[in-house]
């Protein structure tokens, strides 16, 4: 079976890439594009570290089929810091202690970017709802939603 | 050390961690995003029987697989290893046995991942399955087939059998005497990170490379050295930052052999990455544990003996079973007095993967029955759980029964801030039916006194290197597994030399550059990479301190290094920046090159099994839990947990909260959800989404509090928090459980099921408990006779020189 040949535009870039049509997303965006931020931590849309956005759903990547993504505008974690800057989001991450091992992070940053794009003011219950799909092992997420909390403050500009 | 600590300038402060940058962006590469040119893909072929001979292996087919490059069995990988000296039963690639299901049996390198996975379809084997053992009950009970037939009998792998002091007159000093028989269950590390390994043999050089994401690269340079016949020299191991390991990446694994191997024929690079099924078999996990504790103590709570019986599960292989044997025994005696201490351990061989170290080495389950059985023996003696406790603690400056040197011991502290801030008093049998409050304490090792093979060289060296720029590099073999380990050695450095963490440049975890750190394990890594790291950070400070000290005409004695300036104390004016002080240096001695070598101190117990336990210091921890227990639905629900952690002193209070909010977090998925289970044979649940582990949703509020107690030996008086913590939420949970609902459930995990069960059992006049009803029918051998140290517990051992 040939190859099929699609188009993605990632974090804003415009790519033509031939793929398996079982290829995953995240396995097309690591391997194909080199783009190693998003994380396979099961491969079965369980844990979330592979979250990126397509069409400016939020989705696991893991499961869903790069043919699928056709002619899709996708975000991933290399696509929130602009210029060198970090996003809020990442910098209210690394300033509240939210990172342990990280290989949870560029998957729960994207989810957290959702959320405040959805919700610039949530509740911790919110919060938690927002990243109930993905896990963490390391911090117990205490400082993972002080930092979404944060970030919402400061991306309000309160 | 106590007058540099009032100027601390970046010790104690809450500071980002030093690679949080690169992995909240993505870019920092862990394994599995490395690739090499010409890279192959490897994939394993797993037994899918538990306990089977091979009778033939056919990887014909496979190997006729366009895109299929290369395929090893056993035969390829034959020599034996393992992780421990005593233990070198694996090996990368079963050979003519299987003995767990999901073990690898063949390994196969392709072109692609699709062709990898394909050629795994194609090789046929053929077992002749032998009747699997499951259980600790089978194991003891049958001694045929055996699993492994190089120890003496039967499927038994390792006994232990101390006594300290003199049990029968102990016990002939009680007033009463209890006796408890607790179940811990199995659970596994469930790293977010799949194990992977990148190998890359060079010919030219004739040397291999290999990437990899584990907690140990020293021993895995010797695994691979000694299964793959090469000369240690000629292998180099770099470990990739690590995506959470928890104990379970301390072990070399068959997929890094097997990945050198497949390199070493092809002369490609090969990388192979588990897929999640496959960590839940590469496990290394908690044993699953039954334990027998009986307790004598006098009317008022004093004990007067102990014994304690542990029967461990340990999967197929030995891993680091040999030391968990011990670590069954070995801790009950740094929280609590106990005058004669008998404690027998046997670790048995089940179908199962292996079972190793995780989070708290072999300690969470004896620490389990040890905390629940002391409530329970308090609400016998009428007394508070508490006040029990504080009847029998250790302190500072003593030896145990069992030849442990405690230095520093915050413990009562912890006990009081614990007290206070949860309300205790105010809420213990006092809360409404379904509510309830629980208390447990718990301690552990600052690092392992002795290193997994004998040799009297140090465990950790760091070098610092500084260069005309001013630019100063530290290098270290210490892996950062998300417990902050850069952090810390950036932090150390950068007191020493008055510069600020993000300026020292890190070279870490790379056994051809680094000087050795035997690796994150045990909790070692800020007691001994952070002393070797003072070390060496303070002789470039001499040098520099010398040169800048002719350069402004005061003493060295005068001067201090802060804020990237060198500077006379009594005239900061009189000032240099690092940078130049640095430049100064280097003019006057050459190369600022320095080193650091740490070395636990001696032990104090000669005895056999006085290897496992010693460490140069304790961390000791307290908390309350409480809980809101639906009697209907059997559910705990945990509302708010406090845990007072005596950390010495902080180096970074942020990481040192962090450790904590995760060591609960862990706790909790332990004592509620987690099982490591199997069915016919097989693992029940292989899956992220089978294997249930707490979500945010369930993460109850942390009131994390820091007793400081500063620890003579260790750097800037810190100790250990990554796995401390951790250890007496289990039982606090389960104690809360009893306060809330009147039953008692001596086997984790603690489900809705099982609470069901026992309020069920009660309503109907029973006792209310859920747990193991006999111990197995197993003699141990007499104990060794160990002499308690002379005048215990006022025994003080000779001063250091």
């Amino acid at each position: 079976m040939p190859k099929r040949l699609i188009n993605l535009t990632v974090n804003g870039e415009a790519y033509e890439v031939a793929v398996e049509p079982w290829w995953s997303l995240l396995y097309t965006v690591r391997e194909e594009l080199g783009l190693t931020g998003s994380k396979e931590g099961c491969g079965t849309g369980d844990c979330g570290a592979c979250s990126m956005l397509v069409d400016g759903r939020l989705v696991t990547s893991c499961i869903m089929l790069a043919v699928e993504a056709d002619g899709c505008q996708v975000t991933t974690i290399e696509g929130l810091a602009t210029d060198g800057n970090l996003h809020p989001v990442q910098q209210a991450f690394v300033e509240k202690g939210a990172v342990q091992c990280g290989y949870c992070i560029p998957g729960m940053v994207m989810a957290a970017y959702d959320l405040l794009r959805r919700n610039p003011n949530p509740t911790l219950e919110e919060v938690r709802l927002g990243l109930a799909g993905n896990l963490c092992r390391c911090t117990g997420y205490a400082k993972i939603y002080e930092a979404v909390l944060a970030a919402a403050e400061r991306m309000r500009g309160d | 050390m106590a007058s540099a600590r009032r100027s601390l300038n970046v010790v104690g402060k809450p500071l980002p961690r030093v690679d949080a940058w690169g992995k909240a962006t993505g870019r920092t590469r862990y394994a599995d995003d490395l690739s090499l040119p010409r890279m192959l893909y490897g994939r394993l072929l797993l037994s899918t029987q538990p306990h089977a001979l091979i009778k033939r292996i056919d990887v014909s087919r496979a190997l006729e697989l366009e895109g299929v490059v290369a395929v090893i069995t056993g035969r390829d990988v034959p020599v034996r290893y393992g992780i421990m000296p005593v233990g070198q039963d694996e090996t990368a690639l079963a050979v003519d046995k299987v003995r767990y299901a999901g073990e690898p049996v063949a390994a196969v390198a392709a072109l692609d991942e699709d062709t990898a996975e394909e050629a795994l379809s194609l090789i046929e084997v053929e077992y002749e399955p032998l009747r699997p053992i499951m259980s600790i009950e089978e194991a003891l009970r049958l001694p045929e087939p055996r699993i492994h037939d190089y120890v003496p009998a039967g499927n038994i792998h390792r006994l232990a059998s101390l006594e300290f002091g003199d049990v029968a007159q102990g016990f002939a000093e009680a007033d009463y005497v209890r006796e408890d028989l607790f179940f811990f269950q199995g659970n596994t590390h469930l790293p977010m990170e799949q194990h992977s390994a990148l190998a890359y043999w060079d010919p030219a050089e004739g040397k291999l490379t290999l990437w990899s994401s584990t907690q140990t690269p020293h021993y895995v340079q010797r695994a691979l050295a000694k299964a793959l016949e090469l000369p240690e020299n000629r292998v180099r191991v770099i470990a990739t930052p690590v995506g959470g390991g928890f104990g379970g990446k301390s072990d070399p694994f068959h997929h890094e052999i097997c990945a050198a191997k497949l390199s070493m024929l092809t002369g490609r690079p090969v990388k192979i990455t588990l897929t999640r099924e496959e960590v839940f078999y590469a496990h290394r996990g908690r044993h699953p544990e039954l334990m027998w504790v009986r307790t004598g103590v006098k009317r008022d709570g004093r004990i007067t003996a102990m014994e304690f019986q542990a029967f461990l599960d340990g999967g197929a292989y030995s891993s680091y079973g040999p030391a968990t044997t011990y670590y069954a025994g070995t801790f009950q005696t740094i929280t609590y007095r106990i005058p004669h201490y008998r404690f027998q351990a046997v670790r048995v061989f089940t179908n199962k993967p292996p079972c190793g170290p995780k989070r708290g080495h072999g300690t969470p389950q004896p620490r389990y029955a040890l905390e629940v059985h002391l409530d329970k023996l308090a609400h016998d003696l009428g007394l508070d759980p508490v006040e029990l406790r504080l009847r029998n603690l250790t302190g500072p400056n003593e030896v145990t029964v069992n030849w442990l040197h405690i230095t520093s011991n915050g413990l009562r502290q912890c006990i009081e801030r614990i007290v206070e801030a949860s309300g205790w008093r105010e809420k213990r049998g006092r809360l409404p039916y379904g509510r309830g409050i629980g208390f447990a304490v718990s301690a552990y090792m600052c690092g392992a006194g002795l290193p997994i093979y004998y040799n009297d060289m140090p465990h950790s060296e760091v070098q610092v290197k500084v260069d005309r720029s001013g630019n100063v590099t530290a290098y270290s073999m210490a892996i950062d597994i998300g417990q902050g380990s850069d952090t810390v050695i950036a932090t150390v450095v950068a007191e020493v030399l008055g510069l600020y963490p993000e300026d020292i440049r890190l070279v870490t975890a790379d056994t051809d550059l680094t000087p050795i750190d035997l690796g994150s394990y045990s909790s070692r890594v800020t007691m001994m990479v952070g002393n070797a790291a003072y070390e060496a950070a303070m002789k470039a400070r001499q040098l520099i301190f010398r040169a800048a000290a002719r350069e402004l005409g005061v003493p060295v004695r005068r001067l201090e290094a802060r804020d990237r300036t060198v500077f006379d104390r009594r005239d900061p004016s009189r000032a240099l920046p690092f940078a130049e002080a640095a430049r100064l240096a280097e003019a006057r001695f050459g190369l600022i090159s320095t080193i650091g070598s740490y070395r636990p101190p001696q032990r104090l117990g000669t005895y056999k099994g006085s290897g496992v336990g010693p460490s140069p210091a304790y961390s000791y921890s307290a908390c309350a839990v409480e809980v809101q227990c639906d009697p209907e639905t059997g559910e705990v629900k945990v509302e708010k947990v406090w845990l007072a952690h005596d950390i010495g002193r902080p180096i970074n209070p942020i990481l040192v909260e962090g450790q904590i909010e995760g060591s609960v977090y862990m706790a909790l998925g332990e004592v509620l959800m987690e099982e490591q289970a199997f069915r016919k044979g097989q693992h029940r649940a292989p899956s992220m989404l089978d294997y249930k582990s707490p979500t945010i949703k369930e993460m109850p509020p942390v009131v994390s509090i820091l007793v400081e107690t500063d620890e003579p030996r260790g750097p800037f008086g810190a100790k250990e928090v990554g796995q401390g913590p951790l250890l007496c939420v289990i039982p606090a949970v389960a104690n809360a459980v009893y306060d809330a609902l009147g039953v008692r459930i001596d086997e984790t995990p603690i489900t809705p099921e099982k609470v069901l069960k026992a309020l069920d059992e009660k309503a109907k006049g029973g006792p209310g408990r859920v747990g193991p009803e006999r111990k197995p029918d197993f003699a141990f051998r007499e104990p060794t006779r160990v002499e308690r140290p002379p005048g215990w517990p006022h025994y003080r051992p000779h001063e250091e020189g």
